[in-house]
């Protein structure tokens, strides 16, 4: 395994690689914001605040085929680690850009959705739903946007031959998101309790 | 890097997600509130568990790991509890309706 890089990624003092811990920071960070917007929404829902009913607007389709195009990118990043273990570079490489390339796919029936709520009226404005509807998708997609760019960088990194553990902490990070869209998912999409 | 561990099965987890996946988007459409409530909450608690285990290695990391992210939980309880009051309880002899009753924001001035 590549040790070049930064004193961070190759040092320890919890038996956990520091970057690796770093992420997992970052994570329970993570949780705060996700979580406190689930619960807000969850207690708005059963105080039976005005605009909740609109769930049954969204598109219980394009929710259950976002869910598919994540689950199987957490596999592609999850085999990209594995290959990057045996040293693999070439075929890290790869499941790295199907991960990207899935990341695609969710963004544009993100956009397609959207731009189908907004032709019809459902803005952010418009109630209490919609606001926690957009803000939390949003949020969401500008993780999924961010995680790309990360690991477009690392796949390049590789190909050089360093930071190889990176492969690895993107991995967590991009479950995570894929994670936060399997609670959004019934959610948003398809529990009107 | 990790840590000398064997690696789980991904492509049958995968299968299952999937299933799951299946199942939690069926569910809901016999709208059972109950049934709906287990298909499509429960599996999704069954399938974050199976990601965070297996694809994050979550079950070969180490207990501070699992004591990290139990804290951002506990706390994240503590966030309910506090906003829960404020958001459901909106009656009672401590609250002041301060767009009727100005006197709560002359007290602030």
């Amino acid at each position: 395994m590549s040790m070049q890089g930064p004193i961070a990624t190759h040092r320890q003092a919890t038996g956990i690689p520091t970057g690796r811990l770093a992420v997992w920071w970052l994570l329970a960070s993570e949780i705060f914001i996700f979580g406190g917007l689930v619960l807000c929404f969850v207690l708005f829902k059963l105080n039976g605040t005005p605009g909740f009913e609109d769930a049954s607007l969204t598109s219980v389709a394009a929710g259950a085929i976002n869910t598919f195009v994540l689950l199987t990118s957490s596999l592609t990043v999850v085999l990209a680690h594995a290959a990057i273990e045996e040293g693999n570079v070439e075929k890290s490489f790869k499941y790295i850009w199907y991960t990207v390339g899935f990341g695609f796919v969710f963004l544009g029936i993100k956009t397609y959705e959207y731009t189908g709520k907004i032709i019809h009226g459902h803005i952010i404005t418009e109630n209490l739903f919609w606001s926690f509807y957009y803000t939390m998708t949003g949020l969401h997609a500008l993780h999924v946007i961010g995680g790309m760019i990360i690991m477009a960088i690392i796949s390049f990194d590789i190909k050089k031959g360093y930071n190889f553990q990176r492969v690895e902490l993107i991995g967590i990070y991009w479950h995570f998101v894929d994670l936060v869209w399997i609670f959004l998912f019934p959610l948003l999409y398809i529990a009107n309790f | 890097m990790s840590e000398t561990h064997g690696h789980p099965n991904y492509i049958k987890i995968w299968y299952w997600l999937l299933f799951l996946l299946i199942i939690s988007t069926v569910g809901p459409m016999l709208e059972i509130p109950i049934v709906t409530l287990i298909t499509a909450f429960g599996i999704a608690i069954v399938k974050s568990y199976m990601v965070a285990a297996n694809f994050m290695h979550l079950k070969f990391e180490k207990k501070i790991i699992w004591l990290l992210l139990l804290m951002s939980i506990c706390l994240l309880g503590v966030f309910f509890f506090g906003v829960g009051s404020d958001v459901m309880m909106t009656e009672g002899d401590q609250w002041i309706d301060c767009i009727e009753d100005k006197s709560c924001v002359e007290q602030r001035l």
